[in-house]
């Protein structure tokens, strides 16, 4: 079969020596399953951009307000995309009244500020925006962001930061569960205590808790840190103590003090929690054994 | 639990990925794959080392510190040095004739460098897709 023949021009060295090609010879699969390095190089010559070339140029210093009480979260997102075009660099969103969904998908630099309270999935997949919140947010929160920050004035709910990739994410009160479920990147600080599971499969990036956090903190996380000021109730499987570096404090004393949220204390007491790499059993069959499934 | 030992290779020297295939453990070496990040993925920036270029991106955007940028960090794929863009899922290749650092914190900085440069350019594959794709 397909599977059992010499594997083409296109296969690495290491696969030609018989030593790699396990799963070629079970005659489970053909194609190679080793990433590809992109033939994109960059140029160091580069023009000097700083923003998405599409990305409307726009100026702190130029101010406006949106009052979004009889408005829907389409119509309030759709005027904060327009007032960008017209060169707008702060926003203040008046009356959002809890609705879900607001400040979503902003892929430039902006000051956003809403003055009052946010319902589900608030300012998510954004790659940019400094935002404010002076009030509380509801489920998943700057869920996939991807950079900018974000600092909400009080509670937050569950999934807080869920599958973030980049940015500062911070509440300053307490969140819910799952905190930075499945997160791939950035940095989650909780002023407060933050839930069951925060964590939960963690693939990179830093979640900072100054309180308390709950049970299973940090769940089959596959790497990135956790550090906790406060006690654990429990860990998750395969989450694991480490020692806390120098480096560890003088990037945790930089950024709690950034958003004024360092203790008086300093943070000699905070807990590092690690990934303990006992769960990385991947190989090379996996994606057949998906295709098989699917 | 599924394991029960720890199966990928440690990182001993900012070289390793270069000068070798990555395949350390047993457990690489049978399935032919590095196992884990090419990189330590929880390496902090030491913002002493900043370049003046990152230095205006990070004011420009109003920021204090190099913010999404903390994570990115100069891996390794086949042999080359490369970053990963998140916006292309993909390893973008340093060139060759760029002169590496020899210490990982130095490398960091030249990878973001570049890959804001490329990002933000007019022929990164975002431009066509989002003309293609774009919803609003």
């Amino acid at each position: 079969m397909a599977g059992m023949s010499s594997p083409g021009d296109g296969f690495r060295d290491g696969f030609r020596d018989g030593s790699h090609d396990r799963s070629h010879e079970m005659g489970m699969h053909t194609e190679q399953l080793a990433g590809r390095t992109q033939q994109v190089f960059f140029r160091p010559e580069e023009e000097e951009r700083f923003l998405y070339p599409w990305a409307p140029d726009v100026d702190y210093n130029r101010r406006t307000e949106i009052d979004a009480d009889t408005l829907t979260s389409t119509e309030v997102n759709s005027k904060l995309r327009a007032l960008m075009d017209q060169g707008y660099g702060t926003i203040v969103v008046r009356n959002p009244r809890g609705k879900h969904s607001l400040g979503v998908g902003i892929l430039n630099r902006l000051n956003l500020i809403f003055e009052g309270s946010l319902g589900y999935f608030a300012v998510g997949l954004i790659d940019g925006p400094n935002v404010r919140i002076h009030g509380r947010v509801g489920w998943s929160c700057g869920e996939n962001m991807m950079a900018g920050t974000v600092v909400i004035d009080k509670n937050a709910g569950s999934t807080f930061g869920a599958a973030i990739r980049g940015g500062d994410l911070v509440c300053r009160g307490s969140v819910g569960s799952r905190t930075g479920i499945d997160m791939k990147g950035g940095t989650i600080i909780v002023g407060g205590d933050t839930g069951a599971f925060s964590g939960f499969m963690m693939q990179r990036g830093r979640m900072v808790v100054c309180g308390n956090a709950g049970k299973n903190l940090g769940d089959s996380m596959y790497d990135g840190t956790i550090y906790v000021g406060g006690t654990i109730r429990d860990l998750g499987v395969d989450a694991v103590p480490a020692e806390l570096t120098d480096l560890d404090k003088a990037w945790l004393t930089r950024k709690l003090r950034q958003y004024e949220l360092l203790p008086a204390q300093g943070v000699d007491h905070f807990t590092k929690i690690v990934a303990g790499k006992q769960l990385w059993n991947y190989d090379n069959l996996e994606p057949t054994e998906k295709k098989l499934i699917l | 639990m599924a394991g029960s030992s720890y199966k990928g290779s440690e990182i001993r020297s900012v070289d390793q990925f270069i000068a070798g295939d990555g395949l350390d453990s047993e457990r690489e070496k049978e399935i032919g794959q590095h196992i884990g990040y090419r990189y330590d993925v929880n390496l902090l920036p030491d913002y002493d080392r900043l370049t003046p270029f990152l230095a205006k991106y990070i004011d420009l955007m109003g920021w204090d510190d190099l913010n999404w940028l903390e994570d990115v960090h100069m891996g390794y794929e086949e042999g080359h040095a490369a970053v990963f863009d998140r916006n292309i899922n993909g390893w973008v290749r340093i060139p060759d004739d760029i002169k590496l650092p020899d210490n990982q914190q130095d490398r960091d900085m030249i990878a973001r460098e570049l890959l804001i440069k490329f990002q933000m350019s007019q022929r990164h594959p975002m431009v066509e897709l989002r003309r293609a794709y774009r919803k609003f």
